[in-house]
């Protein structure tokens, strides 16, 4: 399974990588929330895969079983991953709100800060 | 969006789905669960219903304005931290309290960490009702 | 120039009051030192900073650094008393007392540290509140041009000294000046460490050819002038060099670019005052002169001419300080500063004159004033020599002769003969601007007349320099011998020059200015070359930037695997199911159709199902907290492109959307680093310590049997606490967005 975790987090970030090149800053988007989750996954899988094992302790023990799955890595995902979605919300009006602004979302475009006629 | 149906059919849902973040958030310490996962769980309660009776009313519902919940909740997360800080431990520091305990037998078991997660929930769904209701009426 | 209303009610407000106080205390505070000091002890003390560097605020006060604390102290008391009148009425007069109490302080640890990181910090703090002096009239452009040069010619200095001076933590192993132990002439490093503190000393004493600077800084007010240019800021580098003489010194390559530079900037610098019609400007000139000679003395390093160079220090800074002060007066009391215009002005201003006439005479060298005794002393080392006495002897003579008509042009051919027509009538200074001058310029005839009152300064900071007790002995005139006979001579040459000096003016001023252009050559090629690189690399594309920033990336993965020399193991496909091929495919899928669809609801779908994908894997791989969450935050990601789509423009309308090849390539190649690396990590062994931990401590001490909320909510709740504030923010932030700014539009 490590083999395809990996190939699936590679195909992940391709994309992502892909998107976030394009012109189109809703692309942009699309490619942040594609590597938001093949960042989840990384994590998740360095923390190695155990199969089917929450880290939960059964009642009335003072410690899990021997093959549950590292919690750890689950934690940071946790968070990471509410983290992600308010990174993505802020993106997205920020995008919603520019498009407003500037009537586009080419991101050539977009010369607010940096005006053309320099290059 | 505003048929008879979904609108009847969300209000019998949206209590049950605040219901249920709460279950979700009380049995998180020992079940999957917890205050991100309530939280969010509660937010989607409410989106349902700004969906189909609109954000004003979904906003009277939740009585207070979403940005003072999230804030409230980060107060109530600190004021758990802070405790610890107050028994001489380091800050965030679990202190915990047995009601009604006995030998071999817990108690009501009550504790900062309980607050802290109410902490958590609190401003997960401040935040996400935050930005879904800004951007419903903007547009 | 100085078109500043005096006003000496200042001296009584809160600002004035403290300008004075302060100084004048800390002169008392550094009095009660000199018995000790004089007798041959160092007070030595010192606070730990910042321990892990190595960094202490050491305090060492011997006799070099109590005459420099003596002089700016007393000097800065006087100056400030003087400025209470001088800028008294100016609207940013507390500013300027800011400024000036910060050099202060600045000048004084920087003589005072112990530690040459603490030194070098004060260092900066000198350059830096010098800037702002120079440019204290910052309206004009002069003034703010000519302070970034005295900034950035220091400053690039100071670097140079920064760098000598990490050197010399590693050739000597401490960084603390009374630490270093052995002279470091024979260490590997030597050549570096010298060259580097040289640049430093040189750029802050303005020694050829980095001595442009300093007359373009007459554009501060005069005070500031006197104060920057006669004891403190160009005197920090001859007070560094005097510092590191006993661990660098007396080497060849020492005592020949001290006395080849000194000497040279010396003469050139006192041919350069008489080119100057404004008296200021030559008095700017002569204190390169003065700071030539002292470089000159200590390269040459004998104890006799060490001796010279600490005496000559006190007198020029005391002659130096009391003539700007003084001509600060003139131009105050006739609005103009110009040689050819100033003539008899004795009358109107009779103890300006007094003190100016005092001043003069010391900086000429003329007896009984200290001005003798220091140039005596300078010619009797000189003539000691047995390596280039004929250099040293030289370039003291020429400058001395020629520091002989400075003196005439300044102090007396302004208040001497019939009086001419002044922009303004004459008129005598008020008292706290005659105070500074007078007290300076009597102090030098006292010196002079009794010179043996100076001996408890001059022997310890002699021996400071030296490393050794020296024995030091001042005095007038004893015999007739080789020194004095040359001082008579200097009187001749010099009142030669002080007669043709109008004509060798003339003569002067057709030479071509050389530094000064050649400095605003250099700015300007310095701000082209960085247009053009800016031009370069700031496209104003953000696609640009961002395919630059992967790029990098890409280079860093790959540099990072070659260089970790990662074997990967062959794909095992024994344990695969169907579900984790089916997981496999619906996340590929989902991953293509999001970058390649064109139209954006297809996107989002195909969001939706990597996200779903994601959270498979988590509920097979035993994460049902975190597989929840992502479902959750799937669904409300959906409600928010829904509702944003509502009012955005399909997907790359009026867009150039080509399939882009190199970007493709890109992306690939990051997606294939990526995947590496996480095979590599998955096939080395986990480091399971931490996991344990919680796992056996989750119920005893938390009372949680689910371990991830545990974790989040207990364990690492602090973090937790960092991320939802991130959250809550993140979540204004977008409220702010969307709200705050209603109704700006550009």
């Amino acid at each position: 399974m490590e083999f395809l975790m990996a190939l699936m987090v590679g195909a992940l970030v391709s994309a992502a990588v892909y998107l976030m090149l394009a012109r189109d800053v809703l692309r942009f988007l699309f490619g942040l929330v594609l590597v938001s989750n093949a960042a989840n996954l990384l994590i998740f899988a360095s923390g190695g895969l155990t199969p089917e094992a929450p880290p939960l302790v059964p009642e009335g023990l003072k410690a899990p079983p021997p093959d549950v799955a590292n919690a750890l890595p689950q934690a940071l995902v946790l968070t990471a991953i509410v983290i992600g979605f308010g990174l993505f919300a802020f993106a997205l009006i920020l995008i919603y709100r520019s498009y407003q602004t500037m009537g586009t979302l080419d991101s050539d475009r977009m010369r607010l800060a940096e005006p053309e006629g320099r290059d | 969006m505003t048929s008879l149906i979904v609108r009847a059919a969300t209000r019998v849902l949206v209590g049950l789905l605040l219901v249920f973040s709460i279950f979700m958030l009380l049995r998180g310490h020992n079940e999957p669960g917890g205050g991100f996962i309530g939280g969010l769980i509660g937010a989607t309660g409410f989106i349902l219903y700004a969906i189909a009776h609109g954000c004003a009313a979904a906003r009277g519902a939740l009585r207070a304005d979403p940005r003072s919940i999230a804030v409230a909740g980060l107060g109530v997360a600190l004021l758990a931290g802070v405790a610890g800080l107050l028994a001489g431990d380091a800050i965030f520091t679990g202190q915990w309290l047995f009601l009604g305990g006995a030998e071999g037998e817990k108690g009501l078991p009550l504790s900062t960490i309980l607050l802290f997660d109410l902490g958590v929930y609190l401003v997960v769904l401040g935040a996400v009702l935050t930005i879904v209701f800004a951007l419903e009426e903007e547009v | 120039m100085a078109a500043t209303q005096t006003d000496s009610r200042a001296l009584t407000r809160p600002a004035g009051l403290i300008s004075v106080a302060v100084p004048l205390a800390l002169f008392g505070w550094f009095l009660q030192f000199l018995p000790e000091i004089a007798a041959g002890g160092t007070v030595v003390y010192r606070i730990d900073w910042v321990p892990s560097l190595e960094v202490g605020l050491g305090v060492l006060l011997d006799g070099l650094s109590l005459t420099f604390a003596l002089l700016i102290t007393g000097i800065g008391a006087l100056v400030t008393l003087y400025s209470t009148s001088y800028l008294g009425g100016h609207r940013d007069y507390g500013r300027f007392v800011c400024y000036i109490l910060a050099f202060m302080g600045g000048m004084l640890g920087l003589v005072l540290s112990d530690n040459l990181l603490s030194l070098f910090v004060f260092w900066e703090v000198t350059t830096i509140s010098s800037y702002l002096l120079i440019g204290f009239d910052a309206d004009r452009g002069t003034a703010r041009r000519n302070a970034l040069q005295a900034l950035l010619v220091t400053a690039t200095g100071g670097l140079a000294f920064l760098a000598g001076i990490i050197l010399i933590g590693m050739a000597a192993g401490t960084f603390d000046i009374s630490g270093i132990g052995e002279p470091l002439a024979s260490h590997p490093l030597y050549l570096p460490i010298f060259l580097l503190v040289v640049a430093g000393a040189f750029t802050k004493s303005a020694q050829v050819p980095f001595h442009f600077w300093l007359p373009n800084a007459m554009a501060a007010p005069t005070p500031v002038s006197a104060y920057l240019h006669s004891a403190t800021m160009v005197k920090g580098g001859v007070y560094l060099l005097a510092r590191m003489n006993p661990s660098l010194g007396g080497t060849d390559p020492w005592f020949w670019t001290l006395v080849l530079f000194g000497g040279v900037t010396a003469v050139f610098a006192s041919v350069m005052a008489l080119r100057q019609t404004d008296i200021k400007q030559v008095l700017a000139y002569t204190t390169l002169m003065a700071l030539g000679t002292l470089i000159m003395f200590i390269g040459v390093g004998t104890e006799y001419a060490v001796q010279a160079a600490m005496a000559f220090l006190v007198v020029h800074s005391l002659y130096k300080a009391a003539l700007f002060l003084m001509i600060g007066v003139v131009d105050h009391g006739t609005g103009t500063r110009d040689a050819r215009v100033l003539r008899g002005l004795g009358r109107a201003m009779p103890v300006t004159m007094v003190a100016a006439m005092l001043a003069a005479l010391s900086m000429a060298g003329v007896p009984p004033l200290f001005g003798f005794v220091g140039k005596e002393f300078l010619y009797k080392a000189a003539l000691d020599l047995d390596v280039g006495r004929l250099w040293v002897t030289g370039c003291a003579f020429a400058a001395s002769a020629l520091m002989f008509a400075a003196a005439g042009i300044v102090a007396w051919r302004p208040f001497m003969g019939k009086p001419a027509d002044t922009p303004t009538a004459p008129h005598e200074g008020p008292w706290p601007m005659l105070a500074g001058p007078l007290v300076l310029a009597l102090l030098g005839l006292a010196l002079g007349i009794m010179p043996d009152l100076a001996e408890p300064l001059v022997r310890p900071a002699t021996a400071a320099v030296l490393g050794v007790a020296a024995k030091v002995d001042l005095y007038l005139f004893r015999t007739v011998n080789a020194a004095f006979v040359l001082s008579l001579l200097t009187f001749a040459a010099g009142f030669a020059l002080y007669l043709s000096h109008a004509r060798l003016r003339a003569g002067l001023s057709r030479t071509p200015k050389l530094f000064d252009p050649g400095w605003d050559r250099l700015m300007d090629l310095v701000a082209a070359g960085s247009t053009a690189l800016t031009g370069a690399i700031q496209t104003g594309r953000l696609r640009r930037y961002i395919f630059v920033t992967f790029a990098t990336l890409a280079a860093v993965l790959s540099v990072a695997l070659w260089r970790a020399e990662v074997t990967l193991a062959a794909p095992d496909f024994d344990d695969l199911r169907a579900k984790h091929w089916s997981v496999l495919i619906f996340i590929m899928a989902g991953a293509l159709l999001t970058a390649f669809t064109r139209s954006r609801m297809t996107a989002v779908a195909a969001l939706g199902v990597v996200g779903i994908g994601v959270a498979l894997i988590f509920i097979m791989f035993g994460a049902p907290d975190v597989a929840i969450t992502q479902l959750l935050i799937e669904v409300l990601q959906v409600v928010l492109f829904a509702v944003a789509m509502l009012k955005l423009p399909h997907l790359g309308r009026d867009m150039n959307t080509r399939p882009r090849a190199w970007d493709a390539v890109l992306a690939l190649a990051i997606g294939g680093l990526t995947a590496t690396i996480l095979i590599a990590v998955m096939a080395t062994p986990l480091d399971l310590r931490l996991t344990a931990f919680f796992e056996a401590a989750s119920v005893p001490l938390a009372h949680g049997r689910n371990i991830v909320n545990v974790i989040l909510v207990d364990f690492r709740a602090l973090d937790t606490f960092g991320e939802i504030a991130v959250v809550a923010v993140a979540a204004l932030g977008a409220w702010a967005v969307l709200r705050g700014t209603r109704g700006a539009r550009p």
